[in-house]
């Protein structure tokens, strides 16, 4: 996809930017022109990225669960940019088991990766984005989250608390120039969901209203529109992106 | 700039008062500008004036003018008496 240089000379980071909805969203924030910090932890993946992307990708190999790893991160931001125009929180990961087949292990990982390092992050970028009165959080929620999916009630707790913190800051950032969106994606053709067997991909491609299952870009291209200007006046929103899936 | 008036300016620009206000008996939430969204702007001004980051409980504790004064103390930051 073309994209206007819209976001040109503007500052982001992308958590899980190895990941397959991060990666897209690095390669759609390159190409308006921005300068992305791409934060995730698998440095070989990372390093290949922003070889293909040039210099405005900058890898950013760290722990997002790591409190003082996040900082060191911000740290860096600070003093080497002193600003950021937008945080994606994209790192998360997902657990697939029914209630009695959950460890609690499973459900401290969910918390540590989708909610606590969300939080943090959100937390450390509006300090950077309160100076300039002006700034931008897209948080990944997940259509399992705001509906809720047999065999993912741990998974849709963690989303669901994306949701909520998505809301409660875009009412208490507001005041200070920073919009907070979520995107809840659907079932997107990703490494997290490539353990799906043929019968489930079956079932679930029956609940997608436009036919198709959903990629990476779909999300980026829609993270990228609520990050641009031309939706200024949209916060505290959670846009589906689901091909208008039922879950 | 001496670290006293970079104090001074992030406090008046944090904040959006005039620089006489800020004293070291200046406390939160006394005034109306010094709330708590003014706080987290605050809090910007004062990393980017002296080039740290602070940690959420120093956030949390600086009530003060003079309390801020002993967080930055922490980071190697003095002021003269």
């Amino acid at each position: 996809m073309t994209y206007p240089l819209m976001l040109n000379e503007q500052y982001f980071l992308v958590t899980g930017a190895s990941g397959g909805i991060g990666q897209a969203v690095c390669r759609a924030l390159v190409a308006t022109g921005a300068t992305v910090f791409m934060g995730g932890r698998n440095e070989q993946i990372l390093e290949l990225l922003a070889t293909e992307l040039g210099d405005n990708a900058i890898p950013f190999c760290y722990d997002v669960t790591n409190q003082e790893e996040v900082k060191a991160a911000f740290q860096h931001i600070q003093q080497h940019v002193g600003q950021l125009s937008g945080l994606v929180n994209c790192a998360g990961i997902m657990v697939d088991a029914g209630l009695a087949m959950t460890r609690m292990t499973d459900v401290d990982a969910l918390l540590d990766v989708n909610v606590k390092s969300t939080f943090l992050h959100c937390q450390l970028a509006s300090r950077l984005m309160a100076r300039q009165k002006r700034g931008n959080i897209i948080n990944l929620c997940s259509v399992v989250g705001e509906k809720g999916s047999v065999g993912q009630s741990a998974y849709a707790m963690s989303k669901a608390a994306i949701t909520g913190l998505t809301r409660a800051l875009s009412k208490e950032l507001g005041p200070v120039g920073i919009r907070v969106n979520g995107v809840a994606p659907g079932f997107i053709d990703t490494q997290m969901t490539a353990h799906y067997d043929d019968s489930k991909k079956a079932a679930l491609m029956d609940t997608i209203s436009l036919g198709r299952l959903g990629q990476p870009d779909d999300v980026a291209d829609a993270i990228v529109a609520l990050l641009s200007d031309q939706l200024r006046y949209v916060t505290g929103q959670i846009l589906h992106v689901d091909g208008g899936m039922q879950v | 700039m001496s670290n006293q008036q970079k104090l001074t300016e992030a406090f008046s620009q944090g904040l959006g008062i005039e620089s006489k206000q800020v004293t070291d008996a200046l406390t939160y939430n006394t005034i109306p500008e010094w709330d708590s969204t003014a706080h987290m702007i605050l809090i910007a001004e004062l990393e980017n004036q002296f080039n740290i980051m602070l940690d959420t409980d120093d956030i949390i504790d600086m009530s003060s003018v003079a309390k801020a004064k002993e967080i930055l103390s922490k980071h190697d930051i003095s002021f003269d008496a």
